[in-house]
């Protein structure tokens, strides 16, 4: 068994507005192991992003702020390090891939301007010596000819080169833990499979742990090692990816992965989940998906279910599961 | 014979590069090159591939809201350029509607529900006020709205709401063909569901024609009898859905279905082998000689990068690539059972 690497429990992450306090994340807890690849599916407003920024501390404070909970990272608690000290985490030990290439770098600065800050930064290295490690950022992440690449403007790159320039910072400082906030929803399917391939192989290279972000199920089977199915701010199942597809329990993840119209086969009719997310203002007392779950009972709409663990590794929050 | 409600023939866009102070023209952006289809009456006909393929510029000519290079689009058999104004307004545009992908900037948001549907009986028909009340309401019931939601404005609506406003509106003449340009990839994953059931729905009730706009191979499976792969401009491919999806021909539709395939973990390393094509789409503005998908092609031979395939019928396929324009490749795929030709299987 592989050592933990990242611990989250029970973490809160609310947003105040005038409005009321949208709890965005509510009760979160997993892990992840060293080296491995860990999913967050769900559909939009669900709170996967929320998840990626209060591990790396970006919340809009003071409208967004991490109220409850702890985020152990290699032993120490993020939530409670100062800015300070969680500036030297960020970049260094834990980064961060955006979804949207085209949004994420600044047009102004050359690719290897860009790189070269974080290296900078967090390695103190005289610039000849930047020059080398950003060279080395962008071979990692086969972008060719980087000697004379790492002197063009974003405007110059496509977004799947683009794409890697991301993945290049994200990785220059050689983190432990990358955060793929929907890496590949921007990029074009052929491009996307490229992306999903190198990724892999930067992990087998160099031992990342990855929490992949995603709506995509698709996705999910290709690249991720173990998964967690979010609704409405809450995990509602936990499993390896195999599970997930081949015996998923929670009715939410069945109904979900049901609605994906499949490649491989024609269906005559999609099946679908009736009506829409609850708002984040005005949760219902019960379970979060029982105003649109099939099979909802009494105890559903008055109490929260449990997580349950069924078997080694699964678990489900559901009262119709024990 | 089958019922051709729409077709277009050798049609070509080409939008000019203009340089310096005078505005030369110095070269043309090759949008759309060459392409032929036809959409039958009741059916769908979707036009797949990545960003860059003209997809939507050949929407845009059906659409009129461009005028074609070259070419010509037969709508019942009338060449539509033939059409004067007149005809135009009441032959051809009412009759083919479109949906936009963005539901949140299709809409003007200062209307109300009740007013973003009625716009094209007011701006077409000489219909009462009290008929157009009663056809919006009706409107919004068929595509599952409640009537007293008709006085709200669209911010009030979830993404798939408003994709149903849209939808109601591009119905609201009875048009015969409707091109649904992304129909569902800005709705999250469990609202998708429900637009496509009732996109497909609507098309039995209405014998409606789809002409779809789609990157999603799945999608599109599930939408489409007749589908097109486009790549710069271009049709590679092109047949029946069925057979184009259970024996794809072309080396780029095998690499776009292996890219969407789901496999899971343990087929991975096994039998199914992912094909991953290197490098991206060239430029429209200068694209390569011979076949144009030789550059990042994986069966990519010698005569690929010379001499520009032909198209070649194959079962209820059209496919243009020179693997095929060997006559004994030909009849050896044709005998060969379906599911044989190189298409990775996965578990269901």
């Amino acid at each position: 068994m592989s050592e933990i690497l990242l611990q989250i429990e029970d973490l809160h992450t609310s947003f105040f507005t005038r409005a009321g306090e949208f709890k965005a994340i509510d009760g979160l807890s997993f892990h992840v192991n060293e080296g491995e690849t860990f999913g967050l599916v769900g559909e939009s407003a669900c709170g996967k992003t929320v998840t990626g920024l209060s591990i790396l501390r970006l919340l809009p404070e003071p409208a967004g702020m991490i109220v409850g909970g702890k985020i152990i990272l290699d032993g120490t608690n993020l939530v409670e390090l100062s800015k300070k000290e969680m500036r030297a985490y960020r970049g260094k030990m834990i980064s961060m891939i955006l979804q949207d290439p085209m949004t994420s770098l600044n047009p102004v600065y050359t690719v290897g301007d860009q790189i070269g800050e974080s290296v900078r930064l967090h390695q103190g290295l005289r610039d000849d010596k930047v020059e080398d490690e950003v060279i080395s950022a962008l071979r990692l992440l086969r972008i060719p000819a980087p000697e004379m690449r790492l002197r063009d403007y974003p405007f110059q790159m496509s977004g799947g080169m683009r794409q890697r320039v991301v993945g290049s910072i994200a990785m220059s400082c050689r983190p432990r833990l990358l955060i793929a906030d929907e890496p590949t929803t921007a990029l074009d399917a052929t491009i996307q499979a490229q992306y999903i391939a190198l990724l892999k192989d930067i992990q087998k290279q160099t031992d990342v742990a990855i929490i992949f972000i995603t709506h995509d199920f698709g996705v999910v089977a290709n690249i991720c090692h173990r998964v967690a199915v979010m609704y409405a701010g809450k995990i509602v199942e936990t499993a390896a990816t195999s599970t997930i597809f081949k015996a998923p329990r929670h009715p939410y993840t069945i109904a979900l992965i049901r609605s994906v119209p499949r490649l491989d086969r024609k269906d005559d009719r999609l099946y679908s989940i009736e009506g829409q997310p609850p708002s984040l203002l005005n949760l219902p007392p019960g379970c979060r998906f029982a105003p649109r779950c099939p099979d909802v009972e009494e105890v559903c709409r008055k109490q929260q279910p449990p997580v349950v663990e069924i078997s080694d590794g699964h678990s489900v929050s559901c009262w119709k599961v024990k | 014979m089958a019922d051709v409600l729409l077709e277009g023939r050798d049609l070509k866009k080409y939008y000019p590069v203009t340089k310096g102070l005078l505005q030369r023209t110095v070269g043309w952006v090759r949008a759309v090159d060459g392409i032929s289809f036809a959409v039958e009456r009741g059916k769908t006909l979707s036009l797949v591939g990545e960003s860059g393929a003209g997809k939507t510029t050949a929407a845009k000519q059906i659409l009129l809201l461009e005028k074609l290079t070259s070419g010509s689009i037969f709508f019942e058999g009338n060449d539509i350029y033939k059409f004067s104004s007149s005809q135009l307004k009441t032959m051809y545009r009412p009759r083919v509607q479109s949906v936009q992908q963005n539901p949140w900037s299709s809409m003007n948001p200062r209307m109300r529900v009740r007013d973003i549907v009625a716009e094209p009986l007011v701006v077409n028909t000489k219909k009462s006020k009290d008929e157009i009340r009663s056809r919006v309401l009706e409107l919004l019931e068929q595509v599952g709205l409640s009537p007293n939601q008709a006085d709200y404005y669209p911010h009030e609506f979830s993404g798939g709401q408003r994709q149903r406003i849209a939808v109601a509106r591009a119905l609201a003449l009875n048009p015969s063909l409707v091109v649904l340009d992304e129909p569902v990839s800005a709705l999250d994953v469990s609202i998708r569901a429900q637009i496509m059931n009732l996109l497909k729905d609507l098309q039995k009730q209405y014998n409606l024609s789809y002409l779809v706009i789609a990157h999603n191979l799945a999608t599109v499976r599930f939408m489409s009898h007749t589908v097109a792969i486009m790549y710069l401009g271009q049709i590679v491919e092109y047949g029946e859905a069925e057979a184009l999806f259970e024996r794809p021909l072309h080396p780029y539709t095998r690499a776009l279905i292996s890219a969407s395939l789901l496999t899971l973990p343990e087929d991975q390393d096994q039998e199914v082998k992912q094909i991953i094509l290197s490098g991206e789409m060239p430029s429209p503005l200068n694209p390569p000689h011979g076949c144009r998908f030789h550059t990042r092609c994986v069966e990519a031979m010698d005569i690929c990068s010379k001499v520009v395939p032909e198209v070649k019928v194959i079962g209820k396929q059209r496919v243009k690539c020179h693997i095929y324009s060997d006559p004994s490749v030909q009849s050896a795929i044709s005998s060969e059972h379906p599911d044989s030709a190189g298409r990775p299987r996965a578990d269901d």
